[in-house]
């Protein structure tokens, strides 16, 4: 009883207003999860998933701390539970799967033939077709390995040091760079290709 | 003079060397090479600029605005309401 106690004190002395959360954060949130998933269903279950552990820990909030930071911080843990969980689905570095392929000649390291790139023949300051050009990619990242994804995310979204993605996704430095290139390449044939 | 002369012809080296130049993490030495390498390779010049152009579609898509249907969001309440009402919150 004594604990039930303690956590209506918490509740009410640092004005935390969980009833209010949804109306308050919810699509922040969501927009965050969003841009660090790419997947709408993924993101969703991650804000309802960051509003149950708050409740659960509401005794940890410290109050120096504004609720909106407190709540991103655990939807940041709970994005970093996913991009491991994504990671680990039995896929190589190197990334095995039929569709993602070599661009280079095996002995040479040249571009092969059809692998030319070519422009996208895109105006970069026309919004519209920026806008466009994300959703292509949006598409592209779908199809990439869920490690792969993991990285390329983990160092674009949050600008994290890549020792920190290594330490995190358990990768070598070397390998770390392999992904960080054969993803580039994939993304940018797939974009090419789906590019009108 | 081995290592330019192996850069020369060799995409994938400079295609790897791009990704860590535009990532701040390039030596000396592999700048050298690689520089050596885009002056003579319009193909990877391309790629250059279109790795960049990726990596900025890319972070500006989180500046879209992001709404959550009402549906859910009403659920979303109802699964607050329910866990306060179990762990008897005073609000």
């Amino acid at each position: 009883m004594q604990d039930e106690t303690d956590k209506q004190d918490v509740v009410h002395n640092l004005h935390l207003h969980p009833l209010s959360w949804v109306e308050k954060y919810a699509d922040y949130l969501f927009g965050f999860a969003m841009s660090r998933t790419r997947d709408e269903n993924t993101a969703k279950d991650l804000v309802q998933d960051t509003f149950l552990a708050a409740l659960q820990k509401i005794d940890e909030f410290k109050g120096n701390s504004k609720e909106k930071t407190w709540l991103t911080a655990i939807l940041k843990n709970k994005i970093a539970d996913f991009y491991r969980k994504r990671s680990g689905n039995g896929l190589t570095v190197a990334g095995t799967a039929g569709e993602l392929s070599d661009f280079f000649d095996r002995a040479s390291g040249h571009w092969t033939g059809k692998n030319y790139p070519r422009a996208f023949g895109l105006e970069t300051s026309n919004p519209l077709m920026m806008k466009e050009l994300g959703n292509v990619l949006n598409d592209c990242l779908t199809k990439l390995p869920g490690l792969w994804f993991s990285v390329f995310s983990m160092k674009h979204m949050d600008d994290l040091a890549s020792e920190m993605i290594c330490k995190e996704l358990k990768l070598t430095n070397a390998n770390f760079w392999v992904i960080m290139h054969r993803t580039k390449t994939n993304l940018r044939a797939c974009l090419e290709k789906n590019w009108n | 003079m081995w290592a330019l002369k192996n850069i020369m012809n060799n995409c994938r080296r400079a295609t790897f060397l791009t990704e860590k130049k535009i990532a701040g993490k390039i030596t000396t030495i592999e700048r050298i090479q690689l520089n050596f390498h885009l002056a003579a390779c319009p193909l990877c010049r391309i790629y250059l600029q279109q790795s960049v152009l990726i990596n900025e579609a890319f972070v500006s898509f989180q500046h879209t605005s992001f709404t959550l249907d009402d549906a859910f969001k009403k659920k979303l309440i109802e699964k607050i309401e329910l866990e306060i009402k179990k762990n008897n919150f005073l609000l």
